[in-house]
């Protein structure tokens, strides 16, 4: 029995659906993340499992117990939100107690919950100032503590970097990494950044439009995307496509994809372009080709130099080229 | 440079605006406080004149102090001031939060429902409310005004809170949620808090029309156990002897209640403590 498990969960809003049927099982202490572009229902998903929307209809379970009827307080979960939604007019301290007092707790449980949270976040000096008187990444490390002091069953994280700047990105990423190994605690976490996606979880959800594209390891989604739409939004920069016709392919393939760092420039190859620019990013190089109207980025590791204006052969194995049909299903 | 004097010159421009203001806004105000201290004889000869060691009277508040039961008629204003404006705030707060919270059949045709009393004034409707306050068996009664005063405050009052209740972070309301507060709490511990300036704002439209209204203590509650301070000034007023003295005191004295009150919620306004809630 996984810790969460979602049976074809449907939500609408009024005459408008935005997810349909999601069935998923999730691991014990497993971190896993719902990645897609904005609107394709991540967010709404997250707070069905937390118990802030309705499913419309479908089952969520959470440690084999089913929740739908249970307010959020007593599902056994901690969310930590995008603008942190921190409590302004109350200290850091009871800020992070606010919920096991409610919950009942008694004052020694709750002293010694919220002095090991500190600790481990490095909030001991902070615990009487208000949220006011605190950073961005300190604010976010009190959300994050508001959550740990409740011992959920499952953690919930709604895009809770995209509000920092790109440096404390980085770090406050590997404190969550950190965390989660720790803890242990399943997590669910919602971005849009396949990044962030890429780099944390042990399985992304792919969603669009309220369906789920795939499911599967970061290794496994990029190595082995279902459809275009996966292809597409893994992998950074992203893969690109090309009409099959290009490689005169059989009449089923529509698209081919290859991913930028599949790619090397030649004199000669399979496929003709011009160099239309050029960026040096120091460890790599991108490099945007002109394949008749389509912009094709190739990935050179290392410091690459060509002339802008310059007509080249783009270079592949075989293996490289993704197949997709007019559907945008992988050919395999 | 040039811009430092540009900005000067915009500045000297609307100090001169405002303070022209100011002392259009306060000279009936002034005429009235210097006008009280003075005999009668010289409020009509030297209007414009303070008050001089020679002209020198309290002979006006004397009458107001001694003549009807002026500090009664006080606490009535009071009472019904202070009375009508928590309810307002408390109904229209709350009636805002569920408007601008709650997903809801007919959520927007109540919204337009409860605005629509800004269009029409509850003068209107005087007979009406006389009849059924009759009825009732309210009349001279402080709660036949607090209820008027209720009910014409509460559409603006819904209207304003409303707008400003949507501006605060629906993160901040889950979050409570989950922490397991009520919807109560949610309402009184975290929302409230954070629209006070709003609530402010409504409280001093309202507070002012209430203190000053002739019309609804004449009409309801007219009897000498319920007057108001304004009512009871009325006294003074004779259709043909008018004692400007008493009248003048009574009006001034009338002022600082309001004075106070408004002192307690301007400060409300300037305060904002939403800075930091949410990123």
């Amino acid at each position: 029995m996984g810790s969460l498990t979602l049976k074809d969960v449907c939500k609408s809003f009024g005459q408008v659906e935005v997810l349909h049927n999601i069935s998923l099982e999730v691991e014990e202490g497993e971190f896993i993340i719902f990645v897609g572009p904005s609107g394709c229902g991540k967010s709404t998903l997250l707070r069905i499992i937390a118990g802030l929307e309705d499913a419309t209809s479908g089952d969520v379970m959470i440690a084999g117990k089913r929740v739908n009827a249970l307010p959020p307080s007593r599902r056994g979960i901690a969310m930590v939100f995008q603008t942190y939604a921190l409590y302004p007019h109350l200290t850091v301290k009871k800020n992070m107690s606010l919920g096991l007092k409610q919950a009942g707790e008694s004052r020694a449980v709750i002293e010694e919950r919220v002095d090991k949270a500190a600790q481990m976040l490095e909030l001991a000096p902070y615990l009487d100032r208000r949220p006011a008187e605190l950073s961005g990444g300190q604010r976010q490390r009190v959300a994050i503590g508001r959550a740990v002091v409740r011992e959920p069953e499952l953690f919930l994280f709604d895009e809770p970097l995209s509000n920092l700047d790109a440096a404390l990105r980085v770090n406050t990423r590997i404190e969550i990494a950190e965390l989660h190994r720790r803890l242990g605690t399943t997590i669910v976490y919602v971005t849009h950044d396949q990044v962030e996606a890429m780099t944390l979880a042990d399985r992304i959800v792919v969603l669009q439009d309220g369906h789920v594209e795939q499911v599967g390891s970061p290794m496994e989604l990029y190595n082995d995307p279902d459809n275009i739409f996966v292809a597409g939004f893994i992998g950074s920069p992203a893969m690109n496509f090309l009409d099959a016709a290009l490689l005169g392919e059989p009449d089923s393939v529509a698209t081919i994809g290859l991913r930028p760092e599949a790619i090397t420039l030649g004199d000669d190859g399979p496929i003709r372009g011009t160099i239309s620019h050029l960026e040096h990013l120091g460890a790599d190089t991108n490099i945007y080709v002109h394949v008749g109207d389509k912009l094709v980025t190739v990935r050179a590791f290392g410091q690459a130099d060509f002339a802008v204006g310059a007509e080249v052969g783009l270079n592949f194995a075989p293996e490289a080229v993704y197949r997709f049909d007019k559907g945008g299903r992988r050919i395999r | 440079m040039q811009r430092v004097r540009h900005n000067r010159l915009n500045l000297a421009l609307a100090h001169a605006a405002l303070i022209a203001y100011t002392i259009i806004a306060l000279f009936p105000v002034v005429i009235i406080l210097i006008n009280s201290f003075k005999t009668r004889k010289a409020i009509f000869r030297h209007p414009l004149q303070p008050p001089t060691p020679d002209t020198f009277s309290l002979i006006g508040y004397e009458t107001v102090l001694k003549q009807g039961d002026y500090l009664h008629y006080f606490q009535n204003s009071l009472i019904v001031t202070v009375g009508s404006l928590f309810f307002i705030l408390l109904f229209g707060a709350m009636a805002a939060f569920a408007l601008s919270e709650y997903r809801f059949r007919g959520n927007t045709l109540m919204g337009l429902y409860l605005a629509i009393g800004i269009m029409i004034p509850i003068r209107l409707g005087t007979v009406a409310i006389l009849q059924f306050m009759v009825a009732t068996g309210l009349v001279n009664t402080l709660a036949a005004l607090i209820l008027v005063y209720t009910a014409s405050g509460l559409p603006l009052a819904i209207f304003i809170l409303s707008e400003f209740m949507r501006q605060v972070s629906a993160d901040l309301k889950d979050a409570g949620r989950i922490d397991g507060l009520s919807e109560y709490r949610i309402f009184f511990r975290l929302v409230v808090p954070l629209v006070r300036p709003a609530m402010a704002t409504v409280a001093v439209f309202n507070m002012i029309p209430i203190w000053n209204d002739l019309w609804f203590p004449l009409i309801l509650a007219p009897g000498e156990a319920t007057k108001t301070l304004t009512l009871g000034s009325q006294v003074f007023i004779g259709q043909f002897v008018t004692n400007w003295n008493a009248v003048l005191s009574g009006l001034s004295l009338a002022i600082l209640p309001v004075m106070i009150l408004y002192v307690i919620f301007s400060r409300q306004l300037i305060r904002g403590i939403t800075s930091g809630a949410v990123k």
